[in-house]
């Protein structure tokens, strides 16, 4: 296969297996370094910056626990999108995107919930309290639990990823009325404190090693999308090739 | 859509008893819960409209695992899917009859159970009240879970696994708004519209997702 036919130059090129691995072989090295570089910057950041006045030491759990805990509602966000993917245009490659980023939100999550139980002990004195925040993020991790062993349950990979992408659309529309009830029901944990309307109310000495610490997070993400992804397609593939050997076999027999 | 509605009707009914094992196990969850509690009266007052709730919701679980899965052995899902009325539509009728079938019975049922949890008149009121409002949600939910879980061979556990946390807002806000009722300073109505606003916006959802869940599972 000549380098011309590699080339991608529109989104449905991507449909194309062998292209996209092509590109994976080609993007994973450098996101890889991308990410070990910024891990390495953010973690220096994050101990040479002080400490809190009041917390002490313990704010740096900050810099896992915050980063972790917004990828976990964008990794649920990057399913919905392969969701659609896969129900609208039937794009290959949304099945294998869907299915793969599962695990890895459930990882982020169960790191957000983790380092906030961490965090949680010296600052309120409790490991876990039913907090607004604290619950309709354990509702988040119960429900990637959830999407994972409906997709385990299955043995037709592409009938489980179009029956699970309605279950993730239907999920993402009420992950927004979980996070509101529960927010009006019960509350505890600090308000939003980057994003907000009238600027970050947050010191710039935590600020700096948090916010690149979120793009390390988001890097290593998407790195370890891609190569789950490309993990996923090979099993396939090793998958059809025991299959059709098999056949094979019982032919000769 | 009325035969239709009354076929599944007559068949939760009678067949199986799944309306009647439903109330059952809603009387037996709540029947527990005092022997791990304690029958501290008091006690089980202030929690018990919460305990009704909750075993509403897992008795209305119980039987959704069945919405679909009888007409799929059968044959007559495949039926249902080939029939010229839009699929939504018959999904929505199945799961109204589904609710009549096992809901509505709980929902009868609560009363009895609220006397047993030495709730007061305002406060069984209210979770009734409530129950009728909020178990719809429930079922439509559930309908997606069931569409989802059609296909499994053992989808029983794993509907219920699903459903639940979605479910979640329902149960704040109904049993928010049965408190609402018996304490004085909170006002009902908000907590009670916001239920109502749920189940008319899963009335809605629910049916179009497990319609789009049982046609792309029949292929």
């Amino acid at each position: 296969m000549s380098e011309n036919s590699l080339a991608i130059t529109k989104f449905s090129d991507l449909a194309n297996p062998t292209r996209f691995l092509a590109l994976v072989a080609r993007v994973l090295p450098w996101m890889a370094g991308t990410t070990a570089l910024l891990f390495a910057l953010g973690l220096y950041l994050g101990f040479a910056a002080e400490g809190d006045y009041q917390q002490g030491e313990t704010v740096r759990i900050m810099y896992v626990h915050v980063p972790a805990a917004w990828l976990s509602m964008m990794c649920y966000t990057v399913m919905a999108a392969s969701a659609i993917g896969t129900l609208v245009w039937r794009h290959p490659l949304a099945d294998v995107s869907a299915k793969t980023a599962a695990p890895l939100g459930a990882g982020f999550t169960l790191i957000a919930l983790i380092t906030g139980s961490l965090w949680g002990k010296p600052m309120w004195g409790t490991w876990w309290v039913w907090d607004a925040r604290l619950t309709s993020v354990f509702v988040l991790f119960l429900m990637y639990l959830g999407l994972i062993a409906l997709n385990r349950a299955m043995d037709d990979p592409s009938k489980a990823a179009r029956v699970s992408a309605v279950l993730i659309l239907v999920g993402f529309v009420n992950i927004p009325i979980i996070k509101f009830s529960v927010e009006w029901w019960n509350t505890l944990h600090q308000p939003a404190s980057v994003v907000r309307l009238d600027g970050p109310t947050i010191d710039p000495e935590f600020l700096r090693p948090l916010l690149v610490m979120a793009v390390a997070f988001t890097v290593l993400f998407f790195t370890l999308h891609l190569a789950a992804m490309r993990n996923e397609i090979l099993r396939r593939r090793v998958s059809a090739q025991r299959r059709l050997a098999a056949r094979m076999a019982a032919r000769e027999a | 859509m009325i035969a239709l509605f009354l076929r599944d009707l007559k068949l939760s009914i009678r067949a199986g008893g799944g309306a009647l094992i439903g109330v059952l196990f809603f009387m037996t969850i709540v029947a527990v819960i005092p022997f791990g509690v304690g029958p501290d009266l008091n006690l089980l007052a202030r929690i018990g409209p919460a305990i009704v709730w909750i075993g509403a919701l897992l008795s209305a679980l119980l039987g959704l695992d069945r919405l679909f899965q009888a007409e799929r052995e059968d044959g007559s899902l495949d039926l249902l899917l080939m029939h010229e009325t839009p699929l939504v539509l018959t999904v929505a009728v199945k799961c109204l009859a589904h609710w009549v079938g096992t809901s509505l019975p709980l929902v009868i049922a609560s009363p009895l159970l609220g006397l047993f949890m030495n709730m007061d008149e305002t406060a069984i009121a209210a979770v009734m009240l409530t129950l009728i409002v909020g178990s719809p949600a429930i079922t439509f939910i559930g309908a997606v879970g069931a569409a989802v879980a059609v296909v499994l061979p053992r989808g029983g556990l794993l509907v219920s696994i699903l459903v639940l946390p979605l479910t979640v807002p329902v149960l704040i806000f109904g049993v928010s708004a049965t408190y609402a009722a018996v304490q004085e300073p909170a006002p009902f109505m908000p907590p009670f519209l916001i239920l109502v606003a749920i189940t008319l916006f899963f009335a809605a959802l629910g049916p179009a997702a497990a319609a789009l869940a049982l046609r792309n599972s029949a292929e």
